[in-house]
Parts: C-alpha cells; structure tokens; sequence
C-alpha cells in the first residue's frame, strides 16, 4: 500500500489542471494525450503486422 | 391444428425468419476471410470485452454501496477498475469506429450496423455523465451544478433533474447500461447476419 502511495506521489494530480487554448477551443492537456494516443494506436493497428497472417499466405 | 395455421403462429415465423438469416454457423463461424487479420478488426471486440469488465464491476459496486467503495481499500480498487474500464471502453470505441469509418464499413446494406453504433455511441456517453454525476462526493456535486443550466436550457430538465442524486443513479446503473447493452447485442447481431463487409479493392472488380 505505501509503496503505490509513493508511486502515485509522483504524480502531482491535487492541483488545478493544465489546458490548452486555442481559438474557441479549451483542452486539457490530460485528453490531448489520450487524443495522441488514440491516433498513435490507430496508426499501429494499421501498419504493425498481425500475427499469423503470413502463416495463413503460405498455405494458399 | 392445420399446417397453415402452424405456419402464421408468430413462433414458427420468427423461427423460420431467424434461421434463414442467422444461421448457427453465420452466429459462430469458425473461418473469417482473410483481409480480417488486421489488427484494426480486433477493437471491435476490444470494445465488448471492456464494456463485459465495467458491467461485472459496476455489479461489484452495486453489491456494497458508496460507503464501501469510498472508504475501503478494496472498494477504491473496484472503483478503479470501473472508471479505467470505462476509460480503455470509449478508447477502442474511438479507436474502432474511425477504422469502420475510413473502411466505410455502412457499404452493402451494412447501414444499421454502423448506426446502431452511432446510437450505442450516444447511450454510452449518457451514461459515463450520469455515472459522473452519481459518485456522491464533491466532484459529482461540482459537475451537477455545472451541468444543470445546460440541461435546464434544453428543457429536459424538467424531467430529467442532475440535481436528483437517486434518479442520475438510476438511469446510471438502471436505464443506459441497458440501453446501451441491448444496442450491443443488436451491433453484434447485425455484424453476424451481414458478416466483414469486403475491402474496396473486392467489391469493385
Ligand atoms: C459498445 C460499443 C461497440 C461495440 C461493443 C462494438 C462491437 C463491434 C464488433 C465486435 C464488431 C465486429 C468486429 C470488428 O469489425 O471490429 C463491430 C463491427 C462494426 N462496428 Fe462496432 N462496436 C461498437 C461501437 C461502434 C460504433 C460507435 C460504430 C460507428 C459509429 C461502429 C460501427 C461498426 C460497423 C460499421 C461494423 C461492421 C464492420 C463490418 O461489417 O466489417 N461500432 N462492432
């Protein structure tokens, strides 16, 4: 237990958070991040190979 | 009885109808063809799989109460997993839904797939607000307060009060999940009965 308490004192989560403003838009920086991670997983699905697929070519 | 009168009874047509289009093999196929081994086809079920441990902790959350999972250890655990079940959920949502959005996945009479999604979508989304707005502690009486002119500007709020702590854990635990639930399966059912829609490249030859 005190050992994940000191883990999560790493991270300073009691103060107010940090956005971004631009034009008529306000974001938290903590969604910005899971916007750029979404995108980043997207891209992966995409492009990363999935297992088994050339496997199955060869039988063809 | 006659077999005309066997054949109007709702039961024989509803049978005949779901076999004809929802065969056992159609509902648990053992193949899929092969553009489907992609990993963009895994955030579908990623999604279920996510929405099947925010229901089994929600459950877990219903059992003991806001006492327990406010002041007991365990009980911020379940919590936890609850909210970062609900936060990975809408993830691989996004995550699926821009891949069947640029795969156009609606083509070949696969419309009401896609728009069940779009409203199982919307369900989803009413219920993290309630489910906000059900915690019972300084941040959901924050969020309410904040919330309720906007609502009350709709007009809804005359029916549908965020100030209500009972009636928001009602439609959080009661009236959206099974919304939300019942679009799923129905979702699930439609990708089974028209199966992967074909890559581009396929249909155009
Ligand atoms: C509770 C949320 C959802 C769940 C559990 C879910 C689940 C699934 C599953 C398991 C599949 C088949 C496997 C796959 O292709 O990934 C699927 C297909 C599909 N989903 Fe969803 N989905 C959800 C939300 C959405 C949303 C928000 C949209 C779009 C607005 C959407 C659009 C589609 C379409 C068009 C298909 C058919 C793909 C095809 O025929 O190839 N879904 N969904």
């Amino acid at each position: 237990m005190a050992f994940f308490l000191s883990l999560a004192a790493l991270i300073p989560l009691d103060n107010p958070g940090h956005y971004i403003h631009w034009h008529f838009l306000d974001l938290s920086v903590a969604n910005l991040i899971v916007v750029i991670l979404m995108v980043c997983t997207f891209i992966a699905a995409l492009l990363l190979p999935f297992p088994g697929r050339s496997r199955r070519k060869e039988n063809r | 009885m006659s077999i005309s009168e066997i054949d109007r009874q709702w039961t024989t047509r509803i049978r005949r109808r779901v076999e004809g289009k929802l065969p056992p093999e159609k509902l648990l196929p053992d193949t899929q063809p092969v553009y489907v081994s992609s990993w963009i086809y895994v955030f579908g079920v990623a999604t279920l799989s996510a929405l099947g441990i925010v229901i089994a902790t929600g459950c877990i959350l219903a059992i003991r109460g806001p006492q327990w999972w406010h002041g007991s250890p365990y009980g911020h655990f379940i919590n936890s997993l609850h909210l970062w079940s609900v936060e990975i959920f809408f993830f691989t949502m996004v995550v699926h839904l821009w891949g069947k959005f640029a795969m156009a996945a609606w083509r070949g009479g696969r419309a009401l797939t896609w728009m069940t999604g779009v409203v199982t979508f919307l369900a989803s989304i009413a219920t993290a607000f309630t489910g906000y707005v059900s915690q019972t502690n300084f941040d959901s009486q924050w969020i309410s307060t904040q919330a309720k002119d906007g609502i009350n500007a709709t007009g809804a709020g005359s029916i549908f009060n965020v100030l209500n702590t009972g009636q928001m854990l009602m439609w959080h635990i009661v009236l959206l999940p099974l919304a939300a639930v019942v679009l799923t399966a129905l979702h699930v059912i439609l990708v089974r009965i028209k199966g992967v829609v074909p890559p581009f490249e396929e249909v155009t030859e």
